[in-house]
Formats: structure tokens, sequence, C-alpha cells
């Protein structure tokens, strides 16, 4: 039991330590319209967590999706979605949306 | 019709890979089309709800309302296969014996199948509510239903097959294993689900990634190959998991394992106890850890477009 006890403290002690302290979330817009995104190029920076708010303007569900950033998320027809993203590295992530892969087609730039 | 045909296959084949599995693990149950026809079906009527509903659901818990419900779901399922496998763990053995002297046809009254249904149920339910959603955007831009149908058609009969080539492929193995086999492949099963599941708490922001990108293995089996799609949803195969999702995954398969080993050592049954209440204290701790971030977020924040947004209300 006392071992346990150990163990559970030292992890709980692991995750504090390993967590830093978000002071505050930076928000990015992105448009669909007409099965495109725009901006096309969007730019957050780099080592911090941001949130993504993509607004569908068409009538028709949308599915953000990124492989590069491991996310997917629905998004109905003329409603906005946030999805959280980061800490990412610098670089480029590309995104679409996969219920029209051939327009809608993006890429996050992290710097 | 091809893209149609692309976007339905990849989401049953999910569904149609742990119909595989499940159909395998009830080999010999006279009672499972029954149950499992009931899972699929319950699951195409969820599907239709779910899609019905997507966006209030999306407006839940402030926008994050979808991530939510999908880990909601993939923690049920994942419960429910660990309690399978608990409770094959206690009664598989007579069964298997029986199933050996007797050959095809154990008894309809000897397992509870509603568990394997519920899993079939929440898997359709979840692919099948994207599948409605794209359908539905298909139809309202109006470029053809004929098409669309076809490809559909094409999709499902496709994912379908590739589940049933999995379930006779492990028809294979020689009855004495089969149990254990499909006892093991449910545990990798479960803890793929968990692990998905904590990826959605992780995009919602509740927990906590601790690394976002474990390691990437994308360029060596990209996760949205045909084999990556098939290995993650199989055995939870991820080209870039964060250190929380391979935390949760490690932890699923010990306590699911210890649970499927329960029945031969009561020991193994007090360190999966154990096990499970460490595992859960540190991922509510993370979680709490994390929470702090949503709060300085209203208070702080935000970025210009916010500003201009309450301005022009």
């Amino acid at each position: 039991m006392m071992k346990n006890s150990c163990l559970l403290l030292s992890l709980l002690l692991l995750g504090v330590l390993t967590s830093p302290a978000y002071a505050e979330i930076e928000q990015y817009h992105l448009v669909i319209k007409n099965h495109q995104f725009t901006p096309d190029n969007l730019v957050v920076p780099a080592g911090k967590k941001v949130k993504i708010v993509v607004e569908n303007q068409d009538s028709s569900p949308e599915e953000f999706e990124s492989h590069d950033l491991d996310r997917e998320k629905i998004i109905t027809g003329n409603s906005k979605a946030s999805i959280y993203v980061g800490p990412l590295e610098t670089g480029s992530y590309t995104f679409f949306g996969e219920f029209n892969p051939k327009t809608a087609k993006g890429t996050l730039t992290v710097e | 019709m091809l893209s149609t045909a692309l976007i339905v296959f990849r989401e049953v084949l999910e569904a149609a890979l742990i119909v595989g599995i499940l159909l395998t693990a009830t080999e010999g149950v006279a009672t499972r089309g029954r149950w499992i026809s009931f899972g699929l079906g319950a699951g195409l009527i969820g599907a239709c709800i779910i899609a019905v509903f997507a966006e209030a659901i999306a407006e839940a818990s402030e926008g994050m309302g979808q991530e939510i419900f999908n880990a909601g779901v993939l923690f049920a399922a994942t419960a429910m296969l660990a309690w399978h496998n608990l409770w094959m763990a206690r009664h598989g053995r007579e069964l298997a014996t029986r199933m050996k002297t007797v050959g095809q046809g154990v008894g309809e009254n000897s397992r509870p199948l509603y568990m394997l249904s519920i899993v079939i149920a929440l898997a359709v339910l979840r692919e099948g509510s994207e599948v409605v959603l794209f359908t539905y955007g298909i139809a309202a831009a109006g470029t053809g239903t004929l098409p669309m149908l076809g490809g559909g058609l094409l999709g499902i009969a496709f994912g379908t097959g590739v589940g049933a080539a999995l379930y006779f492929g492990l028809l294979r193995i020689p009855t004495r294993y089969l149990f254990t086999a499909t006892a093991w492949l449910i545990v990798l099963l479960a803890a793929g689900m968990a692990s998905q599941a904590s990826a959605y708490l992780i995009q919602a922001g509740v927990l906590h990634a601790l690394k976002p990108v474990l390691w990437d293995t994308s360029m060596i089996l990209s996760e949205h190959s045909l084999l990556g799609e098939m290995l993650h949803t199989l055995v939870g195969y991820d080209d870039r998991p964060s250190a929380m999702q391979f935390l949760v995954y490690i932890a699923s398969i010990i306590i699911v394992g210890a649970m499927t080993l329960a029945a031969s050592k009561p020991v193994t049954l007090r360190a999966a106890g154990t096990t499970a209440v460490i595992v859960v204290s540190v991922v509510v701790t993370l979680s709490l850890i994390s929470i702090p971030a949503h709060a300085a977020q209203q208070t702080y924040c935000c970025s210009t477009v916010d500003r201009v947004e309450t301005k022009s209300m």
C-alpha cells in the first residue's frame, strides 16, 4: 500500500511539473465559404496552445480535418466550431475539409 | 461517386472490423445473429438521430460537445469490452469445454451478449452519423442522388468485405485458442478506443496532452493509409500520438488485460483495481490542472477578432 501511495504521489507530482501554465489562449479565425478556407494560410505562434475558431458559412456540413495536427471536427452548416491545437513546433501543417477535399484546403504556418 | 465511395468505405471499415472481431468472439453462440443485428439496427437509428442533433451536440459544453460526446461513446464501448472480457474470463473455460464436446451451438442462455450489442451500436452510431452528415451535404448541393447512392453502396460493400475477410481469417485459429485470441484482440481494441477517447478530450482542451507528439511514424506507416486505418481500429495505431494518449493506451492494456486474466488469478484482479485507482487519479489530476487554462482564457483573452465582435454587438 505504501509503495502504491508513493507511486501515486510521484505521478501526481510529475503531472504538476509537466503542466505548463496557460496564461492566455489566443484565438484565430478561419472561414469556410463555397467549400474553401479563408485565409488558406493561417499563421500562429510556435510553442503556444491556440484556439482556432472555424466558421462554416456554407449551408452544408464540413469536417475540418488535419492529419498533421491530428484533429477532426464536424462543423454543421452555418455554424462555428472551436479547435484547440498546440503547443506546436515551427513548421507547416496542412488541413482540409474532408467532405470537400478537392476545394477545401489550407495550411497552418507555425512560426 | 468515387469520393462518396471512399468516405463511406472509411467509416464503414471501422465498424465492420469491430463487428468482425465480435463475431469471432461469439463463434458458436446460437443467438448471436439476433444480438449483432440488434446492435447494427440500433446503431443505424442512433446515427440518424445523432446527425439530426449534430448542431445541438456541437454547441454543448461551450462548443466542445462533439469531442465530449465522441469521448463518452468511446469510453462506454471500452467499458463494455472490458466487462465482456471479465465475464468471459469467469465463464469462458466451461464454454470452450462445452464447445469442444457438444461441437457448435452453445446454449442460448449462457452469455450476456447485450454488452457486445451495445459496442456494435456505439461503433455504428459514431461512424454512421458522419456518413449521414456527409451524404446530407452532397444531397443539399444537389449533385445527383444516383451517383451518391451508388458510391455509398460501393463503400458499404467494400467495408463489409474487409470485415468479413477479418472474420473468416480469424476463424482459422484452432478452436482451442480461439477465445484466448479474441479476448486479447478485444483488449487491444478496447485500449485503442480509450486512447482515441483521450485524444478527443485533448482536442476539447479538457485533458492535458503532456506532450502533443510523442513520436511521428507517419512517414513509415500513415494512419490514413488502408493498413494504417485498419491498425488504428484494431490495435489503436496512431502515427502521431500524444504522451497522454500513450499513457491511457498502456494503462488500458494493463487494466483490461488484468481483467481478462482475472478468473484464474484473484491476485491480478486486486492488482487491476489498484492500477485502475492510480491511473484514474493521475488522469483526473492532470485534467484538473488543465482547467485553469479555461478560466484564464475567459478573463484574460482575447485576440483582436473577439474584441471586434464584442463591439459590433
